[in-house]
């Protein structure tokens, strides 16, 4: 064990707000030179316990310490002055400025007599830090113009410059290429090796097991255990992040498929899409899968009528259609659930309800008459019933859900319209575990009703586990079909990257 | 939010503000609470009100109509003319709308089709139809325009000046269209996330360029009023109506990143700006100030419903 003290300890933390206890009596430890875990679902307290640790919330009791000494953050500049730096899912990086301006944004060395930024020695600066993380960016790359993998590494460069001695990473490879996650990876290990504490947060668990030593796993507030990851098992960490053990984690049904309800024939997306050729049966789901850039999402939206093809057919349920417009799309019978569901999915300052049936309610008035609100409020209250969404009532503003039960308005969204063919782009993205299989479920129960479902996931495990069929594509061209029993990993892996 | 005296006066603000403030002029100025003086206020805020319900709707999708003080003018000129040398009051008044709602019809393609910003885009108008009236009018008033036209501005129905009366219709129809038909919730997505509302299915483009359309209809009915209530159509009419237009739909609650706000907000913003007016007038303070004390009341208002937030 180890007798030196912990970089980072919290102990007996407490955060409530009105109505709701944040954290109760959370307690870990982040040694140096190691990588902890911070594991559960969403709305067990990771986000909350971070910003009090970043300086963003102010704890209502409980002690911090850093490096033994204990401290009492003020606010983010004091959690920064102590060494911790958080990097959020969301990057924050600017585009219009180069990676050199960026890593010392807030920071900016100046010309001690003239007063005037001192751009050589920044730039000198800059470049000893990435190297020190392995990056080979040029200091005046514009940062706009790199990857999302490389403004990470700019964002990691920047903790450095600061003397960060803890580094919390919320949800890292969230936006990140395979490639750009094992760069990551590779930069993590050097981090330790320099003695930073880490702290990782972050839903896949493959992941965990890859790169983090240790785990604490927090649910509803409360800290439920540490352990180490050489000694635990998948199922036993899903048990603690749950309290409940999953059965199967996706879940799979054998469907009936009958007739094809979606065929694409040579349909191609300016630069984005090439000669897509594929069908969708009643009955089955057919997962789409391939890296980031990929063109999946840029297919899907080009037979949802958000973007226009250049050339191309489309079949849906045999007849011949042109799709020049969402509203188009959803009159022939198709949904599209965006993979980004707060810019493209949720109006946030709407409730529920209003959410809910916002693609149907030609369904509920007609012509200048009044909405009838009486039956939208009892079809709102059937699929808030059917889909078990979480909330406490269909008045409530949608914003005040989690993750998992916004995405479940959506989905009975689209599921009020009794589509024939359902797309779903990254159908549990930031979705809690518990609600995941829930999602899976619903799923598999439109299969086996007769609708056309078409998951596009990169995450490999889930698009295994729950497709029928396994499209993959690669810089716009599908570059191979794969029935279950074919779809593993190495399999969909050697066409993403080009077969 | 919990229940106490704080929030509940946090959430009718508005209201609050204005039966406050009409507290405060009553006792400074009793004579505000007599019937010939409240009839006058009305009336004269009436035209704001008009314009800033028109307003309302457009703001509520995030845009802004910066050219309804020009759309004033140019058909309250059209009115004059037509009713000049026609005689007939309907049909100049119809004609009016209807030029109107293609001020507006241009504001909405521009934005919708063009994808040029709201800003610019009436900015551009704004200036545009200001000259269209100078050349139109010649530069001079136009006076003489009879019993019929001159009715709309002056005349009683049931002791409720006629402006009142269109004024208090023109709430109710924007109520009904912003609650309780489907129209209104296609607003407020547009307003909160056009993204989302375009994914939906809704034709955000028919939305963002009716919008327009009710706003140039509404200016003109503002721009009919004043012209009958003056008894000529000025070139000059309508300067720095949208000012007070937005002012009216801000001060009532309403975003302007959209997607939030409510028109009953917007009448009571509406009102505030119009008492404000008469009371300052009632305690003779100089018209110069009078500027300056309405600005500040904005301010003030904006950042309590922002802490409020």
């Amino acid at each position: 064990m180890d007798a030196k003290a912990p970089t980072l300890e919290m102990q007996g933390i407490f955060k409530s707000f009105p109505g709701v206890k944040a954290l109760q009596d959370v307690s870990f430890k982040a040694h140096g030179g190691k990588v902890l875990a911070l594991l559960g679902e969403n709305g067990a307290g990771k986000s909350t316990l971070m910003k009090i640790l970043s300086g963003v919330y102010k704890k209502d009791s409980g002690q911090i310490f850093v490096e033994g000494n204990e401290v009492d953050i003020q606010g983010i500049k004091a959690a920064e002055n102590l060494g911790i730096t958080i990097i959020h899912q969301e990057l924050s990086v600017l585009p219009n400025l180069t990676v050199a301006d960026n890593i010392f944004l807030g920071n900016e060395k100046f010309n001690k007599v003239s007063r005037r930024l001192n751009k050589s020695y920044t730039k000198e600066l800059s470049k000893r830090f990435l190297n020190q993380i392995g990056s080979k960016l040029s200091p005046d790359t514009l940062v706009g113009n790199i990857s999302v993998g490389d403004m990470q590494m700019v964002e990691i460069a920047k903790a450095l410059t600061k003397n960060s001695r803890i580094i919390i990473m919320d949800e890292p490879t969230t936006a990140l290429t395979d490639v750009e996650t094992k760069n990551l990876f590779g930069v993590i290990k050097k981090l330790k090796e320099k003695g930073l504490a880490i702290i990782y947060i972050s839903h896949r668990l493959d992941e965990i097991f890859e790169i983090c030593d240790d785990i604490t796993v927090l649910r509803d507030g409360r800290h439920i255990g540490d352990v180490e990851t050489n000694k635990v098992s998948k199922d036993q960490l899903i048990a603690m992040m749950v309290g409940r053990k999953l059965e199967e984690q996706y879940p799979y049904v054998k469907g009936k498929t009958t007739k094809t309800m979606l065929k694409v024939e040579n349909l191609s997306l300016e630069g984005k899409v090439e000669n897509a050729n594929f069908e969708v049966k009643a009955g089955e789901i057919l997962g789409i899968s391939g890296l980031m850039g990929a063109g999946r999402t840029e297919l899907a939206k080009t037979i949802f009528g958000e973007y226009k093809k250049s050339s191309g057919k489309i079949y849906i349920d045999g007849e011949n259609v042109e799709i020049n417009s969402p509203a188009a799309a959803i009159e022939y019978g198709l949904s599209y659930l965006s993979e980004d569901r707060k810019k493209e999915g949720l109006v946030l300052g709407m409730s529920v309800g209003q959410n809910m049936t916002l693609a149907n309610l030609k369904h509920y008035q007609k012509g200048l008459r009044k909405i009838n609100k009486n039956a939208e409020t009892v079809d709102v209250e059937e699929y808030i019933t059917k889909l078990s969404i979480k909330s406490p009532s269909q008045y409530q503003l949608i914003r005040n859900l989690s993750g998992g039960n916004q995405q479940k308005v959506i989905l009975a969204k689209w599921l009020m319209l009794s589509p024939k063919v359902l797309i779903i782009d990254e159908p549990t993205r930031g979705i809690d575990v518990g609600a995941k299989k829930e999602i899976y479920d619903v799923l598999n129960e439109l299969k086996q009703m007769g609708k056309a479902v078409i998951i596009i996931s990169s995450d490999l495990p889930e698009i295994i586990g729950v497709s029928d069929r396994v499209i993959v594509m690669h810089e716009g061209k599908i570059t191979g079909e794969l029935p279950r029993e074919d779809a593993n990993q190495e399999n969909i892996m050697k066409y993403a990257i080009g077969g | 939010m919990e229940h106490s005296l704080k929030n509940s006066l946090l959430k009718y603000k508005t209201l609050f503000g204005l039966l406050v403030l009409c507290i405060i002029i009553t006792i400074v100025s009793p004579r505000f609470l007599t019937v010939p003086n409240l009839r006058n206020v009305l009336t004269q805020l009436s035209v704001n009100a008009v314009i800033a319900a028109g307003m309302s709707f457009v703001i509520l999708t995030g845009g802004i109509d910066l050219s309804v003080g020009s759309t004033v003018s140019i058909c309250g000129a059209i009115a004059a003319t037509l009713t000049k040398s026609t005689g007939n009051a309907f049909i100049s008044v119809l004609v009016a709308l209807i030029f109107g709602a293609f001020i507006g019809l241009i504001n909405g393609l521009i934005i919708a089709k063009g994808k040029i910003q709201a800003f610019i885009a009436t900015l551009g108008t704004m200036t545009i139809f200001r000259g269209v009236t100078y050349v139109y009018t010649n530069g001079t008033p136009i006076s003489g325009l009879g019993q019929g036209f001159m009715a709309i501005g002056n005349d009683k129905i049931l002791g409720i000046p006629v402006p009142v009366i269109i004024m208090i219709v023109i709430f109710i129809i924007g109520y009904y269209l912003l609650t309780q038909v489907r129209f209104g919730r296609y607003v407020y997505a547009l307003g909160g996330n056009e993204d989302s509302a375009r994914l939906s299915g809704i034709n955000t483009q028919k939305i963002k360029t009716l919008i327009y359309v009710i706003s140039g209809i509404m200016a003109s009915i503002g721009g009919i009023i004043v012209t009958s209530r003056i008894g000529s159509a000025s070139p000059n009419a309508g300067s720095g109506f949208e000012l007070d237009a937005i002012a009216a739909v801000v001060l009532g609650g309403t975003s302007l990143a959209g997607g939030e706000g409510s028109i009953i907000g917007t009448i009571i913003g509406a009102l505030i700006i119009g008492i404000l007016n008469n009371g300052l007038n009632l305690m003779n303070v100089s018209p110069f100030y009078q500027q300056i004390v309405k600005g500040l009341v904005i301010l003030f208002a904006v950042m309590i419903d922002k802490k409020s937030k």
